[in-house]
């Protein structure tokens, strides 16, 4: 085959990290090379590949074809468009994570477009688009629907910005479309027209999911979509599909492997009544159901009969009690995820802990975010009562209005493999209920215990010594929250100069000041990003910390009314593009 | 709205702090000025009240005790919405020593209302003796009427208006022993009821 130009020995010398002397008698000729490299599949190993030598580096980018970028601002798309030249599948995430509490201002950034247009002109054929707390207006959507004819796959998530006529222009547009998948959205009302503009002869989709989209689509041109399309197997719908509806695509589709129901809350005959359960009966393919909005103990019934093989149950968006949830895990004997809100009481969650012994994953959370009664919910106890059941238990989100340290250290022992720690003790800087001490010997213990933790989220009244312990003993953290703890800079400082994995670093309303945010210095080039609101930091120590660090970005945003040497919040990442040039005037880049 | 809870607010600089200076207006406006460089819990409070309950977001009600926080708890918009439309009745059993609570929103019928609470009081069936919708406990025999009390104070037999009217008038509702139900008819006065 005919060597790429691109590959001649002129163009590798301009290469930033070039150290000029090649190898004129390489090991393996470039083929071979690259043959072996494009076998590797993970961005991390493709990194560290990149690193290696010259010719490695070089071997890498042309046979890149899977583009991951965890920070849009922390390259440019130029950069990337030089650098890789045959991308067919891109990752893009954005905003921090805060911005989906509503902590950042709307048009703080993350607009996708840059990057579409870039795309257009690099990637011509680009097959899948993911995107994560982005901005992504219409025209960015019609950009992509008539720049890539080969293109497949468009997964938003947590996304902003378009419309009903920028799904349009996908829809109509893109004939080879096999995946549209949107969670989360954040997106105001938009209308449904989208759906009905596949053409009637389209049939390749496989994924769909608009369920977190209020459009009020045509349930016709939906039942006429589905029944063509036969490889389709995962389909969720938006609360607007009734439960006779749902009856009717079941039939048409009962292979689904994944489901997202619209709402479970109707009147039915008798016989829709049967008709349901028997649809359900012959979805003999389902491992993922969610959805359910507004299911009561009468209808959840029908879903018996699809559960057998189920592994991921989401019933999230449905406010259970106990016993029905205790009913219908009876019936879910393969469980791996669980979803719940905690209307389901720490009841519901002894049944998970004698029904799911498969469990990995749980996620309560609160039917009730602002409940002022203090009464409902879960406690410790349901925490305890799953621990003790479900021994594999790997990832936890867990809300509740107490805790106490001697049930997390219990727990901690029963479950020792937890990679993903999240706990929200509703109240901020709430003591151990029983004992009124700080809940310093729960996070010591999931620190201790957990060799695996990745993830951790802390919560509840926290001094430095959990910090300390967090420090000293989470070797393979990568991601860690913070909120309304801590008393002083050595709590942060302990985090930065232990944890030697840590990427992200987000904390809000914490007594860290500048001195805290300095001690990081060198960390924050191996970290992704770091987070910090209404914390003690000042003007003076982030234009310090920005001098010190050229390839640093510190922006800072103002909140109205606040004065000129507070730094309300502040956001650091690592960068090679240098400042961002769209930022709005609330954000300073120092 | 309940008076604020001595553990909410571990330091008292914050209770006190939120017991005078709630206004109804955007943080920047408080007047108050800020203690040295120490950024305090009631600093990020911002005032605007919740969706999670419509009747709270009303300029003429006074403010809850206690303030939300911008972002906290940490879930989705979406999800701060779930108790929208709620409408929580207390429910008492005669003899049982506790109420519970039901939501009448989430139903469509009476049947389903009535199957809720069959589940909630687990030694109680549902019997449906030809237009009637009796309860009983089947361990002891005793049967038991769903009344509620409406809106103007009198205590109804359920199932008598559609339901879409039963939940709008729906104050709370009340299992009473059969025995103890008579001349209970449409719009009968409490005065020939015993009610404890």
């Amino acid at each position: 085959m005919d060597p790429d130009p691109k590959k001649s020995k002129v163009l590798t010398s301009n290469l930033p990290n070039s150290n000029g002397s090649s190898h004129p008698h390489s090991p393996f000729p470039d083929e071979v090379l690259e043959k072996v490299l494009s076998l590797i599949d993970s961005h991390k190993d493709r990194n560290s590949v990149s690193l290696v030598c010259k010719d490695w580096y070089n071997a890498e980018r042309w046979t890149r074809s899977n583009l991951f970028i965890g920070n849009c601002y922390s390259v440019s798309p130029e950069i990337v468009a030089r650098r890789f030249t045959k991308i067919k599948s891109v990752t893009l995430k954005g905003k921090p994570r805060f911005s989906d509490f509503n902590m950042l201002p709307r048009d703080w950034g993350a607009n996708v477009h840059s990057w579409m247009v870039t795309f257009a002109k690099a990637y011509p054929f680009l097959e899948e688009l993911r995107l994560k707390r982005m901005r992504v207006s219409d025209q960015s959507m019609e950009l992509l629907a008539k720049s890539f004819p080969h293109f497949r796959a468009l997964s938003l998530s947590s996304c902003d910005g378009f419309t009903d006529d920028g799904l349009k222009a996908i829809t109509t547009h893109c004939g080879n479309l096999t995946e549209l998948d949107i969670q989360d959205s954040v997106t105001a009302d938009i209308g449904g027209g989208w759906l009905s503009c596949f053409p009637e002869n389209f049939s390749s989709l496989e994924i769909l999911n608009f369920s977190s989209l209020s459009s009020e689509v045509s349930f016709e041109a939906l039942e006429r979509l589905v029944s063509r399309c036969r490889s389709l197997r995962v389909l969720k719908v938006n609360d607007i599909i009734t439960l006779d509806q749902l009856q009717r695509l079941l039939v048409h589709a009962p292979l689904l492997t994944e489901l997202g129901t619209g709402s479970f809350l109707q009147e039915l005959t008798p016989r829709q009544y049967e008709d349901i359960e028997s649809a359900f009966g012959n979805c003999k393919n389902l491992r993922v159901l969610s959805g359910l909005w507004d299911a009561t103990s009468f209808y959840i019934p029908v879903l018996y009969g699809a559960c057998s093989g189920l592994t991921f149950l989401n019933m999230s968006d449905t406010v259970l009690q106990s016993g029905e949830l205790a009913k219908l895990l009876a019936h879910c004997p393969n469980l791996r995820r669980l979803w719940v809100t905690d209307s389901v009481g720490d009841k519901g969650l002894e049944a998970v802990g004698s029904s799911c012994p498969l469990l990995e994953e749980l996620r309560v959370f609160p039917a009730d975010p602002y409940d002022l009664d203090h009464r409902h919910g879960v406690t410790e106890l349901g925490f305890l009562a799953v621990s003790r059941g479900c021994r594999k238990l790997r990832y936890v989100l867990y809300f509740c209005r107490r805790m106490t340290n001697a049930a997390v250290v219990t727990i901690v022992q029963n479950c020792p493999d937890f990679t993903h720690f999240r706990l929200c003790i509703m109240n901020p800087r709430q003591p151990d209920y029983l004992t009124n001490e700080p809940m310093d010997e729960a996070f010591g213990a999931v620190a201790k215990t957990c060799t695996k933790l990745q993830r951790l989220s802390v919560s509840g009244l926290l001094t430095d010594t959990t910090f300390e312990y967090i420090g000293k003993y989470a070797k393979n953290l990568e991601t860690l929250s913070v909120a309304f703890a801590g008393s002083s800079d050595r709590g942060m400082q302990c985090v930065l100069e232990g944890c030697p994995k840590l990427r992200k670093l987000e904390i809000r309303d914490c007594p860290f000041g500048n001195a805290a945010l300095l001690s990081g210095l060198k960390k924050y080039e191996m970290m992704r990003s770091l987070w910090m609101s209404a914390c003690n930091l000042t003007m003076k120590g982030c234009r310090l910390l920005a001098r010190e660090m050229p390839r640093l970005n510190v922006e800072v945003i103002k909140d109205e009314g606040s004065d000129e040497i507070q730094a309300d919040k502040v956001y650091v990442y690592r960068s090679v593009a240098g400042p961002r040039q769209d930022a709005p005037p609330i954000v300073l880049t120092l | 709205m309940s008076p604020e809870k001595g553990n909410d607010l571990p330091e008292s600089e914050y209770s006190g702090c939120l017991k005078t200076e709630l206004t109804l207006g955007l943080p920047g406006g408080l007047e108050t000025p800020k203690s040295g460089s120490k950024r305090g819990f009631s600093e990020t409070v911002d005032l605007r009240l919740g969706s999670s309950c419509e009747d709270e977001v009303s300029v003429s009600t006074p403010p809850p005790s206690k303030a939300q926080v911008v972002g906290w708890p940490p879930v989705r918009s979406y999800r701060k919405n779930m108790m929208k439309n709620c409408k929580y009745v207390k429910v008492a059993v005669d003899g049982a020593p506790y109420l519970r609570k039901v939501d009448l929103e989430i139903y469509t019928s009476y049947q389903e209302l009535l199957a809720a609470l069959e589940e909630m009081f687990t030694c109680l069936t549902i019997c449906n003796v030809v237009n009637e919708r009796k309860i009983m406990d089947t361990s002891n025999g005793t049967e038991y009427v769903p009344t509620y009390e409406d809106r103007d104070g009198d205590w109804m037999l359920v199932g008598d208006v559609p339901w879409k009217m039963f939940v709008e008038s729906c104050k709370r509702m009340r299992l009473m022993k059969s025995s103890e139900a008579v001349g209970l008819g449409p719009k009968a006065s409490s005065k020939g009821l015993s009610i404890s």
